[in-house]
């Protein structure tokens, strides 16, 4: 009779399922997992080192290339924790525009997830219909801050800019017809927040497409359900948040619990889970959509009656106008010194946390009175959940590795940093 | 919040004042120095003291010390001639001095049931840094020593798997210490000759933009003489 061996097998670092660079080691008895071994890393780029090296606001862009699917969110954290130190608070009208913007990323993620995680265990259709969507953010942000990705668009004391008043339009082409154009531009004939606005509308109903596609999906079910249990209990002592957390039944979110910037004026719904399972993740996370899109609806509405200053009036921390540089001799002082040497941020450590669309992302800043940070460290969600990647899959069979995978919502930028 | 940091922090000190723990609020969050000696006990309090109950270990880092305060401001005299670097030297070490308290713990903990957070700092002792491993309190902490030992050089007593995380396989050094210079010590490249990977040292020059300065800014100077007078 043969010998039965445990059988290790090599998982990635290249291979479509696994989300980026994760190299899983798993040790399997026939079919059924053992013991796993992600080994992380090989996206590392020290970007904490990297901020320590830069004046603060030059980091802020590093901070949309951590969690790429979720830009924004990550600026939040940076931001947030810098205005702690400095003891500054954003504008009103700045803090609506960040709760949106951060409200359009949750939703951004959630849709590269969720087109992910089916196209991971065998739905494609949820896949293009989620990037139809994105497609629509992506121009918010594109309009915004002239990027479609890393916008680098909050900054300490507010957001860079106001929204703009006209939105971007598309223009005919060689590729596309004026009759496609004139389609794709309907919406567009207002400012941003009309477009927007339009978004809201129609977004719910998109929503519960992707819906009919999995919710009552015999073979989704069949993947997801009882797949990755988490007590709450273990949930908690394993360092899980955002979705993962309430996925497991505890009811927990920053925007509620320790709300920052505008999310205490705004109202909406938390969604928990029950079983802990990919199923009441999957849920969670859908639920979730609609209720960004409530608070982005309370959001237009706030911003379209209340117009205001996006940025605080200290120019010892923000560029002074661009017209006022070419006349005040104090503007251009301040312009200089600023672009130069940057501000200095008095000494002290300062923790900030945001309900990023993964978790809880946190930034704890020390400084010792520098225009440099002395240490930055990143608290990614991520990182916590994939640590939880052994306890998750022993027991469970190779395929169901893909869907935990999946249900962790797992972007290298921000594990590796 | 369902305490005020400020009360928090006042809990904490007379709870635990008998292991020489000193807890400090500051911008609206608690910081607790915490003697290394003292580590595991201490937590297990905050975790399992239902006044407390700090069940989330959220996050654990090094951080080290040694250039803490050292600005580049003030450079040789040659700083003009010595091109982009501004003659700054790569990898500055701090004051000697400083070794003693040199590398730091910090842990951040969150109470879900509380509603609390609170940050809970450790120096590590000797060379090699050892702290003792908080992996039994919180299961979370064991990729997040990981870290912090990867990066700093931080050695955990009793962790079950003490390996490195994020840097290369068979890398050599801890890169965020600060004498760890920013473009590191090798750098890698195919070489067709020998048909595989190759390390070599770094051939790039290290260069510093903007120099690290540190401003005694008098808006703040005039906030805390404000604020002397208003205790007064």
């Amino acid at each position: 009779m043969p010998e039965i061996r445990n059988y290790t097998l090599n998982f990635g670092p290249q291979h479509p399922a696994a989300h980026g660079v994760l190299r899983l080691v798993l040790e399997m008895d026939g079919e059924v997992i053992e013991r796993a071994d992600p080994h992380i890393g090989l996206l590392h780029r020290a970007t904490e080192k990297l901020a320590e090296s830069k004046p603060f606001n030059q980091s802020i862009g590093y901070m949309d290339r951590l969690d790429y699917v979720s830009m924004m969110c990550n600026e939040h954290g940076y931001v947030l924790a810098i205005e702690k130190l400095l003891g500054i608070e954003a504008p009103i009208r700045a803090q609506y525009i960040r709760v949106m913007f951060d409200e359009i990323t949750r939703i951004l993620n959630h849709l590269m997830w969720l087109g992910a995680h089916g196209l991971d265990i065998g739905a494609m259709t949820v896949f293009l219909y989620c990037f139809r969507e994105r497609e629509d953010l992506m121009d918010c942000y594109e309009a915004v801050s002239g990027t479609r990705m890393h916008a680098t668009y909050y900054r300490p004391g507010g957001v860079y800019r106001d929204l703009p008043e006209r939105m971007p339009q598309h223009e005919p082409s060689k590729f596309r017809s004026s009759a496609e154009v004139a389609r794709l531009n309907e919406d567009r004939q207002g400012s941003l927040l009309d477009f927007i606005e339009a978004f809201t509308e129609r977004f719910p109903a998109r929503v519960d497409e992707y819906e009919t596609l999995l919710t009552d999906n015999r073979i989704w079910k069949q993947r997801t359900v009882g797949i990755g249990v988490v007590s709450p209990e273990r949930a908690l002592q394993l360092g899980f948040s955002g979705p993962m957390l309430r996925g497991s039944g505890v009811e927990w979110d920053l925007r509620k619990k320790q709300p920052y910037d505008a999310y205490d004026r705004v109202d909406f719904d938390i969604p928990v889970g029950v079983g802990g399972d990919c199923y009441d993740r999957y849920l969670v996370r859908v639920e979730e959509m609609r209720q960004s899109n409530r608070i982005i609806k309370q959001c237009v509405d706030w911003l379209r009656a209340n117009p205001g200053p996006v940025m605080i009036d200290d120019h010892k921390l923000v560029p002074p106008r661009r017209e006022a540089m070419k006349e005040d001799m104090e503007a251009l002082i301040h312009h200089f010194k600023l672009f130069t040497e940057g501000y200095t941020v008095p000494e002290g450590q300062a923790y900030a946390a945001v309900e990023h669309p993964k978790g809880e992302f946190g930034v704890y800043i020390v400084s010792d009175g520098a225009n440099k940070p002395y240490r930055v460290k990143i608290r990614a969600p991520g990182f916590a959940h994939l640590a939880a990647m052994n306890e998750m899959v022993s027991g469970h069979m190779l395929a169901d590795v893909v869907a935990i995978i999946g249900t962790q919502d797992i972007v290298f930028g921000e594990i590796d940093r | 919040m369902t305490l005020s940091p400020e009360s928090l922090a006042v809990r904490l000190q007379e709870r635990f004042s008998v292991d020489g723990v000193r807890c400090v609020e500051a911008v609206g969050e608690v910081t607790m120095d915490v003697p290394a000696a003292k580590l595991l006990p201490v937590c297990q309090a905050l975790r399992d003291e239902a006044e407390f109950a700090f069940e989330q270990l959220i996050d654990l880092c090094g951080v080290d010390y040694s250039a803490y305060g050292v600005g580049e401001w003030q450079t040789s005299d040659g700083a003009t001639s010595s091109g982009f670097s501004r003659g700054v030297a790569p990898g500055t070490p701090g004051p000697d001095g400083g070794q003693e308290r040199r590398f730091a713990v910090v842990y951040h903990l969150l109470s879900v049931s509380n509603n609390l957070r609170v940050r809970v700092q450790c120096y590590a002792q000797d060379e090699p840094p050892r702290v003792s491993s908080v992996v039994e309190v919180w299961n979370s902490a064991n990729w997040f020593e990981r870290e912090a030992f990867d990066l700093f050089g931080i050695l955990f007593e009793g962790h079950p798997d003490m390996r490195r995380i994020l840097t290369d396989y068979g890398f050599v050094g801890h890169p965020f210490r600060k004498d760890f210079p920013l473009i590191g010590h090798v750098e890698m490249r195919y070489d067709p000759e020998k048909q595989r990977v190759v390390y070599e040292p770094v051939s790039i020059e290290p260069r510093t933009l903007v120099p690290r300065v540190l401003r005694d800014d008098s808006r703040y100077v005039e906030a805390e003489q404000d604020e002397a007078k208003d205790d007064a």
